[in-house]
């Protein structure tokens, strides 16, 4: 269709190249946790690469995003340092929050991502907030809420899309809808799409095959130029599947094999990867090397990560508030 | 309780003081905003007028009236304020925090701690509450203990017009959120204006009146209850020092500790029920730092431990009165 907006060969490889970095970490994430060296709580984005490098593929290193507690992918896609990262998830006093944060609480305002939240469906009131800041600066800074299938389900969402759409905020809200809300599927936790919903609050829904490059790019692209021409808010349902359990640890007993064997094997970034090598944007020497460059930067956040320091104990009373407080 | 009543000259009252800091601070500082249900002009200024004039006067764009969505609000007050805004959002009752907690407590609150200093949530939650108006259990609790039990936001509840405004001030000033808590009942009470600009510092008490025998400590209304309270104590004998807290938190350790050195005894008073409260907290703190030197246990004073009750008797007879102070007082006093 001539109307569609499709990536061009190199906005392709920049995908790729977010969608192989995504799947290296998360591997490398449960690698370093099985070998003990790390502790960390870990909620595991495999399955999900293609929608955070879609829509940073649209993104400018100003836009923000708000995202949650399983959003590593949301972070690297948009650019957030690996030695900083690492060293966050480590704890350790170099990561982006000085270890003060932790996994489910990553802020790296240089590459816009603003919040990571803890709680389920937190991140659409807040983005809101960013996006009315746009609004009123008129900087055409875009603002994308992610959040999961779960957080449909939460007040916030109600409010925030309302808010949203009776004051036009540049604000893209992205359903990850991975089938699972923690332990529960979907279908058990609501009658609709979640993308059915846009409609009641006067906005776009789309649901895509969030594991489509190119219907994600052009939902996001689409969402995100609206915004920014000041049209007002998209809600996005990006249809996925999470490849493991809810967390690290997690056997995931409740999850139908067959089903999980299904979406293992439609695996999009394998698939990708072979449709930039069959259509000649890339060839299998260009991606084995850029994997590899992946792996190397992996390892070396990981070894920057594990030798640096714990924050000292006085970080306990710093940044609670401006000015250190007596309790 | 006149609503309405013309300002006498020099005088103002808090509803007044408050609108004051805000249109100053809206003039002052493009970055300040101000958004909540009901606050522009087309839907009266607030439920009782505290904003009236400010969205005609700054713009719908920079005043802003929300749908009933407290999460919203706050969490909009919030992200505005990550990216430079200075926003006062209101909960116009207290009790419609609860359902607003997640964004108060989880991320205005720690978002500067979480993010390791890279960010913060400079904004300011207005909201009212306060007996004395019949609404019964939901429209007027005191909770500025949850607030104060929570690392990351400052609370204020001022009790004069003066300290209304320049706690505003001060509090839109903050780089850290602040929660501004007004009482309904006395807000059309008249007494000295600030001057334009003025500051009270955050974390500061003032003290009232001076006295020897016993130390009385009270915010917001029960300023109100315990001022009457010193001249019958006079009459009994008994020299009455009154500090009004201002700020909840952080509070003034120093200005209290001072002056329960001085008179040995300590008289909390506060509406919020008494149990795990303010007072709990100051009491404890008075307890480790001046064993010893005190004359008399100290003593709290709040409301019942009760849902706050319709009917005008029980409603009465919830909070601390007068007479409730004044025969707290005589009871430390009596300890030589």
């Amino acid at each position: 269709m001539d109307n569609r907006f499709s990536p061009d060969a190199a906005t392709q490889l920049g995908i790729y190249r977010r969608m192989a970095l995504i799947k290296a970490n998360d591997e490398r994430s449960r690698k370093v946790i099985r070998s003990g060296r790390l502790v960390m709580p870990y909620y595991s984005p495999r399955g999900q690469e293609v929608i955070p490098s879609c829509i940073s593929a649209c993104l400018t290193d100003d836009d923000y995003i708000c995202t949650i507690y399983r959003g590593t992918h949301d972070m690297l896609a948009k650019g957030v340092p690996l030695r900083d990262l690492w060293a966050e998830l480590a704890g350790r006093v170099t990561g982006t929050c000085k270890g003060k944060g932790g996994p489910m609480h990553i802020t790296h305002p240089a590459s816009g991502v603003m919040v990571t939240t803890g709680i389920v469906g937190s991140s659409m009131p807040i983005a809101n907030g960013l996006a009315w800041a746009a609004q009123l600066k008129g900087d055409g800074r875009v603002t994308i809420a992610n959040f999961g299938d779960g957080a449909a389900n939460i007040g916030a969402f109600h409010e925030s899309l309302n808010l949203a759409a009776v004051w036009k905020l540049p604000v893209v809200f992205v359903c990850q809808n991975n089938e699972w809300g923690e332990h529960t599927a979907y279908d058990k936790t609501s009658n609709v799409p979640v993308a059915a919903r846009g409609g009641a609050y006067g906005m776009p829904g789309v649901r895509v095959d969030g594991n489509d490059v190119f219907e994600m790019y052009h939902a996001a692209r689409t969402a995100i130029e609206r915004a920014r021409a000041g049209e007002g808010p998209t809600l996005i349902e990006a249809m996925t599947y999470r490849f493991f359990g809810h967390v690290f640890g997690d056997a995931d007993g409740y999850m139908d094999k067959d089903r999980k064997a299904a979406a293992v094997a439609a695996d999009p970034v394998p698939r990708f990867r072979t449709h930039l090598i069959d259509s000649g944007i890339a060839d299998e020497a260009q991606l084995a090397a850029m994997e590899a460059e992946i792996e190397a930067a992996l390892d070396d956040a990981v070894d920057f990560a594990l030798a640096s320091d714990f924050p000292e104990p006085v970080e306990l009373t710093r940044d609670v508030f401006g000015e250190e407080v007596a309790a | 309780m006149s609503r309405g009543a013309a300002l006498a000259e020099g005088k103002s009252n808090i509803l007044q003081s408050v609108n004051a800091a805000l249109a100053d601070a809206l003039a002052e500082d493009e970055a300040v905003l101000v958004l909540g249900e009901d606050i522009g002009d087309a839907e009266e200024g607030g439920v009782v007028g505290v904003t009236r004039g400010l969205s005609t006067r700054f713009g719908e764009h920079r005043v802003r009236t929300t749908p009933i969505s407290e999460q919203a609000i706050i969490g909009a007050a919030i992200g505005a304020s990550l990216a430079g805004f200075k926003p006062v959002a209101e909960i116009m009752l207290m009790n419609f925090t609860t359902v607003a907690m997640d964004m108060i407590v989880n991320h205005a609150a720690k978002l500067r701690f979480m993010s390791g200093g890279q960010t913060n949530v400079p904004i300011v939650i207005r909201t009212m509450t306060g007996t004395g108006f019949g609404s019964g259990g939901q429209h007027c609790d005191y909770l500025e203990a949850w607030f104060a039990h929570t690392a990351g936001i400052k609370v204020v509840a001022p009790s004069s017009p003066a300290d209304a405004y320049g706690l505003m001030r001060s509090a839109i000033d903050d780089p850290d959120p602040v929660l501004f808590i007004e009482n309904l009942p006395t807000y059309w009470n008249q007494a000295e204006a600030a001057p334009s600009g003025y500051r009270v510092p955050i974390g500061r008490a003032k003290v009232l009146a001076e006295g020897r025998d016993v130390t009385i400590l009270a915010y917001a209304r029960m300023i109100q209850e315990a001022t009457p309270a010193l001249a019958q104590l006079a009459e009994a004998g008994i020299s009455a020092e009154l500090i009004d807290l201002r700020t909840i938190a952080p509070w003034d350790r120093e200005t209290v500790l001072a002056s329960v050195a001085k008179t040995r005894r300590l008289l909390i008073v506060h509406e919020a029920v008494t149990p795990f409260g303010v007072g709990a907290e100051i009491a404890a703190t008075v307890g480790e730092a001046l064993f010893g030197q005190l004359a008399a246990p100290v003593k709290r004073l709040g409301g019942a431990f009760c849902p706050v009750p319709f009917s005008k008797p029980l409603e009465s007879a919830f909070a601390p009165r007068t007479a409730d102070i004044v025969a707290a007082a005589q009871t430390l006093a009596a300890h030589l």
